[in-house]
């Protein structure tokens, strides 16, 4: 890489076992407050019309809630931003209602199951909820989905010099497919990026292609969590910002080149 | 933008394997939809079909990526010395600085809805064969093709439904920007399967004979399956003439409705005014636009108010759907070779199958091939989800 690829965080968005949104994440994360494993709670969706939220799976849910949690934490217009969602594995559930469809003799899926089969489920619905019509990604890259997703987002704010909304997220796949892609639950973690400072930024951070191994978490179950979950990936980051301290933090990309991280506190 | 060279770029579809093939049927106004006899389906229409396909083995020490799309990809990079055109470049380069965006719908979902089939009767488990990440994953495809090539460099799979391999190129045009690579092996694999064709029939979407785009009786549209690719770098300074340059991208989303594009074009307008101020061109300035034309009743509509409001009625422009297919996750690779080819040999490709073209639809849509000098033209993507994405190529002289 040429130069590194800077941006400044505005907002973070988290929700995953025992991780119910940033601020509470935060203290554990940061050694503040002890972790307690417990199953991912997704708060009800107000932000959709009835008819579209009955539509949703929880998939869906989990990356609209993060996203609006970074948009909210940063007290920034949802409507205004340009967005890149990044998932390893998009509905499982959905998918797996689809090919149990098509295995028996009717094979007559939903018009609503197959138009939720698209990766960009989440980023369609996340503009019909926002009123956001800037350009909008949807990112898929197995394990290394997390690092995936913020390397296209650096790659936009350097380029096209705008703000970013990055949206990382993952849900445990039902049986039989569960059994293949052992994922335990759902982690979703959302970041507002822009390219210049604000008032409320909370780090700049700054990323290179590495080949140093990623860090691991010191405590297994996080650390456990880190290594079964692609979006969990961003963990040793996070931790690094909830902590509020300077450092550099390699992450998990692709099987032989990690994304090296170096987190400056804004304040 | 600054422009960036396609130095190599190739296209398999149910029109033929390579350029060669691809351009001859175009010129002739040749469709390659048949009726569909596609594993065990028995719905009523057409597709267009990729013949060989499981002819086409997967070496050995890539043997875990085996799947039908993966399949289609390997036979798509054989063509017209593609692979050898990225590997020569890796030389140059390095295979870390060659990047790696692929756009896929549904990768290799047809092996899992095999898979589902020969699920254990008293357990309800996979059989052993179901490889998740080789073939399932939606990165799959990305993954081979980067392995197939010995590319180090970053790589994604971009699944927007039917806008995925259109906003490969400008995600590629970001990262080179950028300077996380040199260059870019870009473009789209999809392939078919029961989900798309039993998908699309269950929203009555699909045509039972071959599609017509822009008809007066349009009335769906025909699913088909293409693996196109384009190896996209900084332009040397001494370009042949006829060498074609990607000078503008731009990207929207309706924020409207999951499977419905917005009835005026809102989003499918943004995006065409975005390629042209990062091409820095003016409507005048388009010879030629290959339309999203998927032959539904509602993107046909939706899509020329917009072009007739950002384009207006004068340029020329047809769907090539009539001939392919809606190849969906390839549709934007494969149009923007055709682009490349229409470009590099003055041809604008008549939109085949349409007979009566819709006088609601006020454009200039092109029935018959015609020969015409071009120096620009635009192609139109735009998925569900209301992803929308244009793409502005030009020749270099």
């Amino acid at each position: 890489m040429s130069a590194p690829l800077t941006a400044w965080v505005e907002g973070v968005g988290l929700l995953g076992p025992g991780l119910p949104g940033w601020a509470a994440a935060a203290e554990v994360l940061s050694g503040r407050a002890p972790y307690e494993a417990r199953t991912t709670v997704i708060p009800p969706l107000e932000c959709l019309p009835p008819a579209e939220r009955r539509r949703t799976g929880k998939v869906v849910r989990l990356a609209l809630s993060v996203g609006l949690e970074a948009v909210r934490n940063a007290g920034a217009d949802a409507a205004t931003l340009h967005a890149v969602f990044s998932s390893s594995g998009g509905d499982g559930e959905n998918c797996h209602e689809i090919c149990q469809v098509l295995a028996g003799a009717e094979r007559q899926i939903s018009p609503t199951r197959f138009h939720n089969s698209v990766h960009n489920a989440a980023s369609g619905y996340w503009g019909i909820a926002t009123g956001a019509t800037a350009a909008s990604n949807a990112l898929c890259a197995h394990d290394a989905s997390f690092a995936a997703g913020l390397l296209e987002a650096l790659a936009q704010i350097r380029t096209d010099e705008t703000a970013v909304l990055l949206i990382a997220y993952d849900a445990d796949y039902p049986e039989p497919i569960r059994a293949r892609r052992p994922i335990p639950d759902t982690f979703g973690v959302a970041l507002l990026l822009t390219p210049t400072a604000t008032k409320g930024s909370l780090a700049r951070i700054s990323a290179e292609l590495s080949t140093a191994p990623a860090v691991l978490l010191p405590d297994t179950r996080l650390e456990a969590l880190r290594a079964q979950v692609p979006a969990a990936r961003s963990l040793p980051f996070l931790q690094m910002l909830a902590r509020g301290e300077p450092g550099t933090v390699v992450i998990d990309y692709l099987e032989e080149q990690r994304l090296q991280l170096v987190v400056s506190p804004w304040h | 933008m600054t422009p960036l060279a396609l130095t190599a770029f190739t296209a398999t579809s149910c029109l033929g394997r390579g350029l060669d093939a691809t351009l001859a049927a175009l010129e002739a106004g040749r469709t390659g939809l048949v009726p569909c006899a596609f594993e065990t389906v028995t719905l009523d229409t057409h597709v267009g079909e990729v013949p060989g396909v499981d002819a086409a083995h997967l070496p050995p020490e890539l043997g875990e990526f085996d799947c039908r799309n993966n399949r289609l990809a390997l036979l798509g990079l054989r063509q017209d010395g593609f692979d050898q055109a990225v590997r020569a470049a890796a030389g140059r380069l390095g295979p870390g600085r060659i990047g790696v965006w692929l756009g896929t719908s549904t990768s290799g979902i047809l092996e899992t809805e095999l898979a589902y089939r020969r699920r254990d009767p008293a357990t309800g488990a996979l059989p052993g064969d179901f490889r998740y990440r080789g073939a399932h994953n939606t990165f799959s495809v990305a993954a081979f093709v980067r392995r197939a090539l010995g590319l180090e460099g970053p790589a994604a799979v971009i699944s927007s439904a039917c806008s995925s391999s259109a906003k490969v190129f400008a995600s590629a045009r970001r990262a080179i920007a950028a300077g996380l690579v040199d260059a870019a092996v870009v473009g789209g694999v999809d392939s078919l399967c029961l989900t798309t064709l039993y998908g699309f029939h269950s929203l009555q979407l699909v045509a039972r004979n071959p599609c017509r785009p822009f008809d007066v009786a349009r009335d769906g549209l025909s699913i088909g399956e293409a693996a196109a690719f384009a190896l996209l770098e900084r332009p040397v300074k001494s370009l042949a003439a006829d060498s074609v340059l990607l000078l503008g991208t731009g990207e929207s989303s309706d924020a409207w409705h999951m499977s419905a594009p917005h009835p005026e074009g809102r989003g499918a307008g943004a995006a065409m005014t975005e390629a042209l101020v990062a091409a820095r061109l003016t409507a005048a300035d388009i010879d030629y636009i290959n339309f999203h034309g998927t032959g539904t009743p509602s993107n046909d509509a939706a899509e020329a108010r917009a072009v007739a409001a950002v384009l207006g009625e004068r340029v020329p422009g047809s769907s090539t759907k009539g001939a392919t297919g809606h190849t969906l996750g390839a549709a934007g690779g494969l149009e923007a070779v055709i682009c490349a080819l229409a470009l590099r040999h003055g041809l604008m490709p008549g939109g085949v199958n349409t007979s009566a073209v819709d006088p609601e639809l006020r454009v200039s849509y092109l029935r018959d091939s015609r020969r015409a000098r071009l120096g620009r033209v635009m192609s139109n993507s735009f998925g569900f989800g209301g992803s929308n994405c244009s793409l502005i190529f030009g020749r270099a002289g």
